[in-house]
Protein backbone atom coordinates (compact mmCIF):
# COMPACT_ATOMS: atom_id res chain seq x y z
CA UNK A 1 0.00 0.00 0.00
CA UNK A 2 2.45 2.58 1.20
CA UNK A 3 4.71 1.11 -1.99
CA UNK A 4 2.13 1.64 -4.21
CA UNK A 5 1.36 5.85 -2.35
CA UNK A 6 5.50 6.19 -2.89
CA UNK A 7 4.94 5.04 -6.51
CA UNK A 8 2.16 7.25 -7.68
CA UNK A 9 3.66 9.89 -6.02
CA UNK A 10 6.85 9.49 -7.67
CA UNK A 11 4.83 9.15 -10.98
CA UNK A 12 2.76 12.07 -10.25
CA UNK A 13 5.81 13.93 -9.79
CA UNK A 14 7.40 12.83 -13.27
CA UNK A 15 3.97 14.06 -15.05
CA UNK A 16 4.57 17.09 -13.13
CA UNK A 17 8.00 17.55 -14.52
CA UNK A 18 6.72 16.32 -18.33
CA UNK A 19 3.12 18.71 -17.95
CA UNK A 20 4.91 21.78 -16.60
CA UNK A 21 8.43 22.15 -17.82
CA UNK A 22 11.20 23.43 -16.21
CA UNK A 23 10.44 25.71 -13.12
CA UNK A 24 12.30 29.03 -13.36
CA UNK A 25 12.19 29.97 -9.69
CA UNK A 26 11.58 28.09 -6.58
CA UNK A 27 10.04 29.64 -3.47
CA UNK A 28 10.00 28.48 -0.23
CA UNK A 29 6.68 30.00 1.62
CA UNK A 30 6.32 27.06 4.62
CA UNK A 31 5.55 28.93 7.82
CA UNK A 32 3.78 32.35 5.90
CA UNK A 33 0.30 33.07 6.80
CA UNK A 34 -2.39 35.25 4.85
CA UNK A 35 -1.59 37.21 2.71
CA UNK A 36 2.08 36.43 2.84
CA UNK A 37 2.37 33.61 0.62
CA UNK A 38 0.15 35.62 -2.01
CA UNK A 39 2.01 38.37 -1.90
CA UNK A 40 5.32 36.62 -2.30
CA UNK A 41 4.22 35.09 -5.26
CA UNK A 42 3.25 38.53 -6.53
CA UNK A 43 6.41 40.04 -5.52
CA UNK A 44 8.49 37.26 -7.53
CA UNK A 45 6.32 36.76 -10.21
CA UNK A 46 8.04 39.51 -12.55
CA UNK A 47 11.14 37.56 -12.13
CA UNK A 48 10.59 34.75 -14.20
CA UNK A 49 9.95 35.67 -18.30
CA UNK A 50 6.56 35.82 -19.45
CA UNK A 51 5.69 31.72 -19.93
CA UNK A 52 8.16 31.23 -17.32
CA UNK A 53 7.41 29.16 -14.14
CA UNK A 54 7.53 29.46 -10.24
CA UNK A 55 7.58 26.42 -7.87
CA UNK A 56 6.14 27.72 -4.94
CA UNK A 57 6.18 26.02 -1.86
CA UNK A 58 3.47 26.75 1.15
CA UNK A 59 1.92 25.91 4.43
CA UNK A 60 -0.78 28.28 5.13
CA UNK A 61 -4.28 26.05 3.88
CA UNK A 62 -5.60 29.58 3.23
CA UNK A 63 -3.37 30.04 0.29
CA UNK A 64 -5.03 26.69 -1.35
CA UNK A 65 -7.73 29.55 -2.39
CA UNK A 66 -5.82 32.19 -2.20
CA UNK A 67 -2.86 31.94 -4.96
CA UNK A 68 -5.64 30.67 -7.41
CA UNK A 69 -7.77 33.53 -6.78
CA UNK A 70 -4.90 35.93 -7.58
CA UNK A 71 -3.61 34.10 -10.53
CA UNK A 72 -7.30 34.59 -11.97
CA UNK A 73 -6.99 38.22 -11.14
CA UNK A 74 -3.61 39.16 -12.12
CA UNK A 75 -4.61 37.09 -15.28
CA UNK A 76 -1.75 34.15 -14.70
CA UNK A 77 -2.20 30.33 -14.31
CA UNK A 78 -1.70 28.26 -11.58
CA UNK A 79 -0.65 25.09 -13.69
CA UNK A 80 -0.71 22.45 -10.61
CA UNK A 81 -1.26 22.21 -7.03
CA UNK A 82 0.12 19.36 -5.13
CA UNK A 83 -0.13 18.55 -1.63
CA UNK A 84 3.01 16.65 -0.19
CA UNK A 85 2.58 15.97 3.83
CA UNK A 86 2.01 19.41 5.14
CA UNK A 87 3.02 21.28 2.02
CA UNK A 88 1.21 22.44 -0.51
CA UNK A 89 2.96 22.93 -4.01
CA UNK A 90 2.09 25.48 -6.38
CA UNK A 91 2.97 25.63 -9.96
CA UNK A 92 2.34 28.96 -10.95
CA UNK A 93 2.71 30.13 -14.69
CA UNK A 94 3.59 33.87 -15.91
CA UNK A 95 1.17 34.63 -18.44
CA UNK A 96 1.65 38.55 -19.14
CA UNK B 1 -1.38 40.44 -26.02
CA UNK B 2 -3.62 43.20 -24.24
CA UNK B 3 -2.11 46.58 -23.62
CA UNK B 4 -0.67 47.59 -20.44
CA UNK B 5 -4.17 47.85 -18.98
CA UNK B 6 -5.16 50.40 -16.02
CA UNK B 7 -5.10 49.22 -12.53
CA UNK B 8 -7.46 48.98 -10.32
CA UNK B 9 -8.61 51.13 -7.78
CA UNK B 10 -9.28 49.76 -3.85
CA UNK B 11 -9.93 53.02 -1.15
CA UNK B 12 -10.15 52.11 2.65
CA UNK B 13 -11.54 54.77 5.23
CA UNK B 14 -9.91 53.00 8.54
CA UNK B 15 -11.36 54.86 11.55
CA UNK B 16 -10.68 52.04 14.04
CA UNK B 17 -7.55 52.14 15.91
CA UNK B 18 -8.05 48.50 17.26
CA UNK B 19 -5.85 46.27 16.91
CA UNK B 20 -7.96 43.27 15.16
CA UNK B 21 -9.40 46.18 12.61
CA UNK B 22 -5.94 47.38 12.05
CA UNK B 23 -5.01 43.46 11.18
CA UNK B 24 -7.85 43.50 8.93
CA UNK B 25 -7.12 46.76 7.04
CA UNK B 26 -3.68 46.05 6.35
CA UNK B 27 -4.36 42.14 5.39
CA UNK B 28 -6.71 43.68 2.90
CA UNK B 29 -5.03 46.23 1.74
CA UNK B 30 -2.04 44.47 0.94
CA UNK B 31 -3.47 41.69 -0.37
CA UNK B 32 -5.22 44.09 -3.30
CA UNK B 33 -1.86 45.13 -3.70
CA UNK B 34 -0.70 41.89 -4.62
CA UNK B 35 -3.27 41.54 -7.11
CA UNK B 36 -1.66 44.58 -8.55
CA UNK B 37 -4.44 47.34 -7.47
CA UNK B 38 -3.70 50.99 -6.58
CA UNK B 39 -4.78 51.10 -2.91
CA UNK B 40 -5.41 54.63 -0.73
CA UNK B 41 -6.01 54.05 2.49
CA UNK B 42 -7.58 57.19 4.50
CA UNK B 43 -6.67 57.08 8.26
CA UNK B 44 -9.37 58.56 10.46
CA UNK B 45 -9.87 59.42 14.07
CA UNK B 46 -8.45 56.25 15.93
CA UNK B 47 -7.01 54.75 12.84
CA UNK B 48 -4.05 57.76 12.97
CA UNK B 49 -2.87 55.74 15.53
CA UNK B 50 -1.84 53.46 12.70
CA UNK B 51 0.79 56.25 11.34
CA UNK B 52 1.89 57.65 14.21
CA UNK B 53 5.13 57.66 15.83
CA UNK B 54 5.58 56.43 19.92
CA UNK B 55 5.55 60.43 20.68
CA UNK B 56 3.79 62.19 23.41
CA UNK B 57 0.80 64.63 21.08
CA UNK B 58 -0.81 67.32 21.95
CA UNK B 59 -0.65 71.06 23.05
CA UNK B 60 -3.49 71.94 24.94
CA UNK B 61 -4.57 70.50 28.15
CA UNK B 62 -7.54 68.70 26.66
CA UNK B 63 -4.67 67.70 23.65
CA UNK B 64 -2.18 66.15 26.30
CA UNK B 65 -5.03 64.52 27.99
CA UNK B 66 -5.68 62.40 24.45
CA UNK B 67 -2.70 62.32 23.76
CA UNK B 68 -1.76 60.84 26.95
CA UNK B 69 -4.29 58.12 27.63
CA UNK B 70 -4.22 56.96 23.66
CA UNK B 71 -0.70 57.76 23.19
CA UNK B 72 1.62 54.99 21.62
CA UNK B 73 2.20 53.62 18.05
CA UNK B 74 0.83 51.04 15.62
CA UNK B 75 2.24 48.72 18.18
CA UNK B 76 0.07 49.74 21.37
CA UNK B 77 -3.07 49.31 19.52
CA UNK B 78 -5.30 47.27 21.86
CA UNK B 79 -7.98 44.45 20.54
CA UNK B 80 -11.68 45.39 19.93
CA UNK B 81 -12.60 43.06 22.73
CA UNK B 82 -10.54 41.42 25.55
CA UNK B 83 -8.45 44.51 26.14
CA UNK B 84 -7.80 44.08 29.38
CA UNK B 85 -5.25 47.03 29.95
CA UNK B 86 -3.19 45.38 27.50
CA UNK B 87 -3.06 42.11 28.80
CA UNK B 88 -4.97 41.47 25.81
CA UNK B 89 -2.89 42.65 23.17
CA UNK B 90 0.09 40.87 25.01
CA UNK B 91 -2.12 37.71 24.72
CA UNK B 92 -2.77 37.88 21.21
CA UNK B 93 0.44 39.08 19.89
CA UNK B 94 1.89 35.90 21.28
CA UNK B 95 -0.68 33.56 19.97
CA UNK B 96 -0.15 35.14 16.53
CA UNK B 97 3.80 34.82 16.71
CA UNK B 98 3.27 31.55 17.56
CA UNK B 99 1.23 30.52 14.47
CA UNK B 100 3.69 33.20 12.54
CA UNK B 101 1.18 35.61 11.64
CA UNK B 102 3.25 38.89 11.33
CA UNK B 103 2.63 42.16 13.53
CA UNK B 104 1.07 44.87 13.19
CA UNK B 105 4.49 46.95 12.43
CA UNK B 106 5.33 44.67 9.85
CA UNK B 107 1.97 44.63 8.08
CA UNK B 108 2.77 48.21 7.42
CA UNK B 109 5.84 47.95 6.29
CA UNK B 110 4.77 45.28 3.84
CA UNK B 111 1.83 47.63 2.53
CA UNK B 112 4.75 50.39 2.64
CA UNK B 113 6.80 48.57 0.46
CA UNK B 114 3.86 47.39 -1.58
CA UNK B 115 3.05 51.27 -2.62
CA UNK B 116 -0.08 50.99 -0.40
CA UNK B 117 -0.76 54.58 -0.16
CA UNK B 118 -1.60 55.68 3.36
CA UNK B 119 -3.06 59.44 3.74
CA UNK B 120 -4.31 60.78 6.89
CA UNK B 121 -7.44 62.62 7.85
CA UNK B 122 -6.37 66.78 8.32
CA UNK B 123 -9.41 67.63 10.36
CA UNK B 124 -8.88 64.60 12.90
CA UNK B 125 -5.01 65.52 13.04
CA UNK B 126 -6.34 69.21 13.95
CA UNK B 127 -9.06 67.87 16.36
CA UNK B 128 -6.63 66.02 18.17
CA UNK B 129 -3.41 67.74 18.04
CA UNK B 130 -1.04 65.02 16.04
CA UNK B 131 1.48 67.21 13.69
CA UNK B 132 2.66 65.80 10.92
CA UNK B 133 5.67 65.55 12.56
CA UNK B 134 4.24 63.02 15.02
CA UNK B 135 3.84 60.63 12.14
CA UNK B 136 5.55 58.32 10.53
CA UNK B 137 7.46 59.50 7.23
CA UNK B 138 6.15 57.11 4.87
CA UNK B 139 2.28 58.93 5.51
CA UNK B 140 1.80 60.24 1.50
CA UNK B 141 0.22 63.32 2.80
CA UNK B 142 -2.64 64.85 5.20
CA UNK B 143 -6.27 65.51 3.12
CA UNK B 144 -9.63 66.10 3.42
CA UNK B 145 -12.93 64.26 2.74
CA UNK B 146 -13.13 65.30 -1.06
CA UNK B 147 -9.87 63.53 -1.99
CA UNK B 148 -10.94 60.70 -0.25
CA UNK B 149 -14.54 61.00 -2.29
CA UNK B 150 -12.02 61.82 -5.69
CA UNK B 151 -10.64 58.26 -4.89
CA UNK B 152 -13.64 56.18 -3.18
CA UNK B 153 -15.61 57.48 -6.78
CA UNK B 154 -12.24 55.74 -9.12
CA UNK B 155 -11.98 53.20 -7.03
CA UNK B 156 -13.52 49.37 -7.76
CA UNK B 157 -14.25 48.74 -4.17
CA UNK B 158 -14.26 50.64 -1.03
CA UNK B 159 -14.46 49.74 2.65
CA UNK B 160 -14.84 51.61 5.88
CA UNK B 161 -13.43 49.86 8.64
Amino acid sequence: MAKEKAKSKQEASEKTEKTAGKVDLELDLRGLMCPLPMVRVSQNINKVPVGGVIRAVATDPGSLADIPSWARTTGNEVLKTERDGKDIIFLVKRVK
Amino acid sequence: MMAEEKKKKAAMVVLSGDMDKLFAAFIIANGAAAVNMEVTMFFTFWGLRALKKNVATGKSLFGRMVGLMYGGDITKANPSKFGFFGLGRWMFNKMMKSKNVVSLLEMRQLAIDLGVKMYGCQMSMDVMEISREDMIDEVTDCVGAGFFIEQAQQADFTMFI
